[in-house]
């Protein structure tokens, strides 16, 4: 068998264990998706697959046990799912017939948000289909999550880029009926910004991390939400077999259309700095590498960050080095 | 007298009242849900009558509007008292015949409940004309018609949207002279809702004995309640309020005295010096609620204190429905009667 790897790879086919098998892999940006492609799916599976699926840790689909030569009939059988969920929100695919175009930047995956859930602040797949369309199709390894709070299901601390979505809390005093309950929670729950003094709630600016748990407690609607949606944009969180590490925060109450221009930015950056004898190279490694306060200059051009936004000026990303565990022993 | 016309003409009506009076009505307040990207209808100033929400239940009672959740009493200043102003405006407020009735609650409470009026609530209260929204279906969760309370001749003004016109019917004399032959005369007057989705039959209170404190009903309440006061905040007749004093300044000899709204649910409700704290308990709180809404408030007043308006029931995070409890007691009750 001949075979092209690295243009079977691009097109979200793996090279797989088995010999002469691949498996393919199917984006669904934000993780919400119509029933109908799991047909499209099923069909895929049973006809060319073992029957089964896996559902991949991004929130795709990878469809396994396929032979290489079946690939141009599932790419035209896939187009519907192309459509669907790429070209239809923006995505430029050239040709929806020849499957997808791109496998380096993953699926931009998404916790369920509020279309849903009482504690997310956005429509966490909106804003990954906001993202998609931006940064698909892409060769560039480059992991993103959106998460709907600061509980972060999604991991989004396990990213390149994290994306938290916030909210800064409204207080109206003269709705307060001074129970506490805003206080409470936020000193259980959360990091203690709020205070009561004189019978009404004071916050600490610095400290309140806009989750919004002090919103759903109050029983009156005292307090609220702002009208604007803020972010915290966490960067360079990764696994991997030399430095895992969360991600940090590297810009606080930033706003939706700057990290669409920050990412889009960090792809040309990564153009100007990636190790191009590798065959892939991560982009938290690329930071390491240029150091942070490049990346920054270089992705916050042109950015018009709003009046709340604070930036981080130094990060200490940490985490732990595999080649320095020293401590080690046999235990009896 | 009943009169009929379009919205256009009503508007401008209202916009004639607006120059003696604040009007207020269920309104949709955008985005400040509970939930993100959610709106809630509360009660709010309306500028126009397309504002007014008909076709939802609001969430929040239009009690703030004659009660608020902070009221400021006096000013007090090393010795001296002022007592506050309110808005020399008059108040119209449209709100449905439960929340009428409901208000008849609050007037009990407050203006005949022993030998002396409440001055902060009267001032308030006699600003207040109602114009009534005609509600015939109701909403999933109402039991106005088994709490009596989904009729009433107490308004200004009662009022019908239809599709492209209202009807109304005047029973104000005062309220009658902004119409100024605008619109037809017609024979109109509200119909009222027959019959609720929910039947609640109410315990006879003279049954409702000591023994039912002790009924494990309250125990499975303890577990599911969270005490987050929901009930009380949204309800049109609770009326317990707790006094603040604001200091302004370290000495404390300058600032104010208010009265704010307390809930039975929430925790410090009734807390007594050194700490000591009557219902402890969530269920303790479930059961000294609906022994106030169904139960003593009748043996005081003659009525019920609940108007059956179901916002406690639409409101609760925990699912927890008032009309379900009250018949469950009853069951209780009865169960008893036949052993």
């Amino acid at each position: 068998m001949d075979l092209n790897t690295k243009a079977v790879k691009k097109n979200a086919y793996r090279i797989t264990k088995t010999r002469g098998k691949t498996a393919l892999r199917i984006r669904v940006p934000g993780g919400h998706l119509d029933v109908r492609y799991f047909d499209i799916i099923k069909e895929i599976a049973d006809k060319y697959g073992d029957g089964s699926v896996h559902i991949t840790t991004r929130q795709g689909f990878e469809v396994p046990n396929i032979d290489f030569k079946y690939m141009d009939e599932i790419n035209e059988m896939i187009k519907p799912i192309l459509e669907g969920l790429e070209l239809n929100i923006g995505v430029d695919i050239k040709d929806p017939l020849k499957g997808y175009p791109a496998a380096g930047t993953r699926n931009v995956s998404a916790c369920i948000g509020n279309k849903v859930c009482q504690y997310a602040n956005v429509n966490t797949t909106d804003l990954a289909k906001k993202i998609e369309k931006e940064i698909f199709p892409n060769d560039y390894h480059v992991k993103i999550a959106i998460t709907g709070c600061p509980n972060d299901c999604i991991k989004a601390h396990m990213q390149d880029f994290g994306i938290i979505a916030t909210t800064e809390p409204q207080y109206d005093e003269s709705r307060c009926i001074s129970c506490e309950a805003c206080v409470k929670v936020c000193k259980k729950k959360v990091t203690g910004a709020l205070k009561f003094e004189n019978y009404s709630v004071i916050r600490d600016e610095e400290k309140c991390i806009g989750c919004g748990e002090c919103v759903l407690k109050c029983p009156t609607g005292a307090m609220t939400r702002s009208e604007e949606k803020y972010y915290r944009l966490v960067i360079m969180g990764r696994t991997g077999k030399r430095n895992p590490r969360l991600a940090m925060p590297f810009i606080k109450w930033v706003d939706e259309d700057s990290i669409v221009k920050i990412i889009k930015n960090t792809y040309d950056y990564v153009g100007r700095y990636i190790d191009r004898s590798l065959p892939k190279e991560h982009i938290g490694y690329i930071v390491d590498r240029t150091g942070f306060n490049v990346f920054k200059e270089e992705v916050l051009e042109g950015v018009e960050l709003g009046p709340k936004a604070q930036v981080a000026d130094y990060i200490d990303f940490g985490g732990y080095m595999y080649n320095r565990e020293t401590y080690f022993k046999g235990y009896k | 007298m009943g009169v009929k016309m379009g919205f256009e003409n009503f508007n401008k009506v209202l916009d004639s009242l607006k120059e003696n009076y604040k009007i207020y009505g269920p309104k949709n307040i955008e985005s400040k849900g509970r939930f993100s990207d959610t709106d809630v209808v509360g009660y709010g100033e309306i500028d126009n009558f397309d504002e007014i929400v008909f076709d939802k239940k609001s969430y929040f009672s239009p009690k703030e509007i004659i009660h608020p959740i902070r009221q400021t009493l006096f000013y007090f200043t090393d010795g001296e008292v002022k007592e506050s102003k309110v808005d020399d405006k008059k108040v119209i407020v449209f709100l449905r015949p439960c929340d009428i009735n409901g208000i008849k609650r609050l007037d009990s409470i407050f203006l005949q409940n022993g030998p002396h009026e409440d001055v902060y609530y009267k001032r308030l209260r006699e600003k207040v004309k109602f114009f009534m929204i005609e509600c015939t279906e109701g909403f999933d969760s109402c039991y106005c018609v088994s709490m009596e309370a989904n009729k009433t001749d107490n308004y200004s003004l009662a009022i019908r949207v239809n599709d492209n016109d209202v009807y109304l019917d005047i029973q104000d004399n005062e309220i009658e002279s902004y119409f100024n032959e605008n619109g037809d005369e017609i024979d109109f007057k509200p119909d009222y809702i027959k019959e609720n989705k929910i039947e609640v039959n109410i315990p006879d209170p003279e049954s409702l004995t000591n023994e039912v404190f002790e009924n494990p009903i309250w125990k499975e309440y303890s577990q599911r309640c969270i005490g987050c006061g929901r009930c009380n905040t949204s309800c049109i007749t609770c009326s317990c309020f707790s006094m603040q004093d604001v200091f302004y300044d370290k000495n404390k000899k300058v600032g104010e005295r208010r009265r704010v709204w307390a809930g039975c649910h929430v925790d410090g409700f009734t807390d007594m010096a050194g700490g000591h704290t009557f219902r402890e308990k969530y269920g303790d709180r479930m059961r000294f609620k609906t022994m106030h809404k169904i139960n003593d408030f009748y043996k005081r007043f003659g009525f019920h204190m609940c108007v059956g308006c179901g916002r406690c029931t639409d409101v609760c995070p925990q699912y927890i429905s008032f009309s379900k409890c009250i018949n469950k007691l009853n069951q209780i009750v009865e169960g008893d009667k036949n052993e």
